[in-house]
């Protein structure tokens, strides 16, 4: 399929919202996001976090996911050389559909999130028959 | 994911990797700040740390099955490569981003000291590869008594 070779990109630090906790830095995590007649899917890479440290906050059409890494080195280790730094993930969206949020699902599997967002009925598309008279 | 240990290749990269870590490292030196990052360099970027034992090689690959990498040791160098495959998803998926990216990639990546080629483990977690490297015994480090003659 895909033949081609990638391009090397460095993670983009997300804005600072509000004075963090956790010590480190913050990214925005690489997204596809794509909308079948069902439902939004979003894929969200976050390497180094584990499927138990991720939460994800819908209220109204605001998502925002987040993720706390694992430390990223042993103990008594100590770097040579650094080309990417890590930290924790956090990116917020702004949706355009309803969601229903009962049927949300979510995995996380090598470092990669999906999420499925199933439309709530009224967002769903319909089909008008238009009748003839 | 197999490690196999054979002759290097011709590597007309890695002298380019080379001289792109000294800019970088003179850049950071003149101008006090990190490389400006439109030259990131190969794909994957890795980080390289070491303790006592041993030296590890890491990277972040979110997605790539480790069935999709190969990793290869001659002397000093390590290369890297596979695929990271984005599969298709339906047909009437209409997308508003896409961000993440699909190919292949291939790293020459220098180490920093021998390593021991029988002992070497490479394992996959949360998107994040891991390569163990174990340090044979003459650079290791040795606490040296002094004697009081």
């Amino acid at each position: 399929m895909s033949a081609r070779e990638i391009q090397p990109k460095v993670k983009e630090e997300a804005p600072a919202r509000a004075e963090r906790v956790r010590p480190g830095r913050v990214f925005l995590p690489n997204v596809d996001i794509f909308e079948t007649p069902e439902a939004l899917v979003l894929m969200a890479d976050m390497p180094g976090v584990a499927g138990d440290k991720v939460s994800l906050d819908l209220k109204e059409n605001q998502l925002i996911i987040s993720g706390e890494i694992s430390p990223p080195l042993g103990e008594g280790e100590s770097l040579i050389s650094q080309e990417y730094y890590t930290g924790d993930f956090y990116r917020e969206f702004q949706l355009g559909e309803l969601i229903n949020k009962d049927k949300i699902e979510a995995t996380m599997k090598d470092g990669v999130l999906r999420l499925y967002l199933p439309k709530a009925e009224k967002a769903k598309p319909r089909k008008i028959e238009v009748k003839v008279g | 994911m197999p490690i196999i240990f054979r002759e290097p290749e011709l590597e007309p990269f890695r002298e380019l990797e080379q001289l792109q870590r000294r800019m970088n490292r003179l850049f950071q030196s003149v101008f006090g700040r990190e490389w400006a990052p439109w030259t990131a360099g190969v794909y994957p970027l890795v980080n390289l740390s070491e303790d006592k034992d041993h030296l590890y090689l890491r990277a972040e690959l979110p997605g790539v099955r480790p069935e999709d990498l190969e990793i290869t040791i001659k002397d000093n160098s390590l290369v890297l490569r596979g695929e990271r495959k984005i599969p298709e998803e339906e047909k009437n998926a209409n997308y508003h981003r896409r961000e993440r990216e699909s190919g292949y990639f291939r790293r020459v990546v220098r180490l920093p000291s021998p390593v021991d080629p029988n002992n070497v483990e490479a394992t996959c977690k949360d998107g994040i590869l891991t390569v163990r490297l174990g340090k044979p015994e003459e650079v290791k480090p040795r606490q040296i008594q002094v004697k009081s003659v």
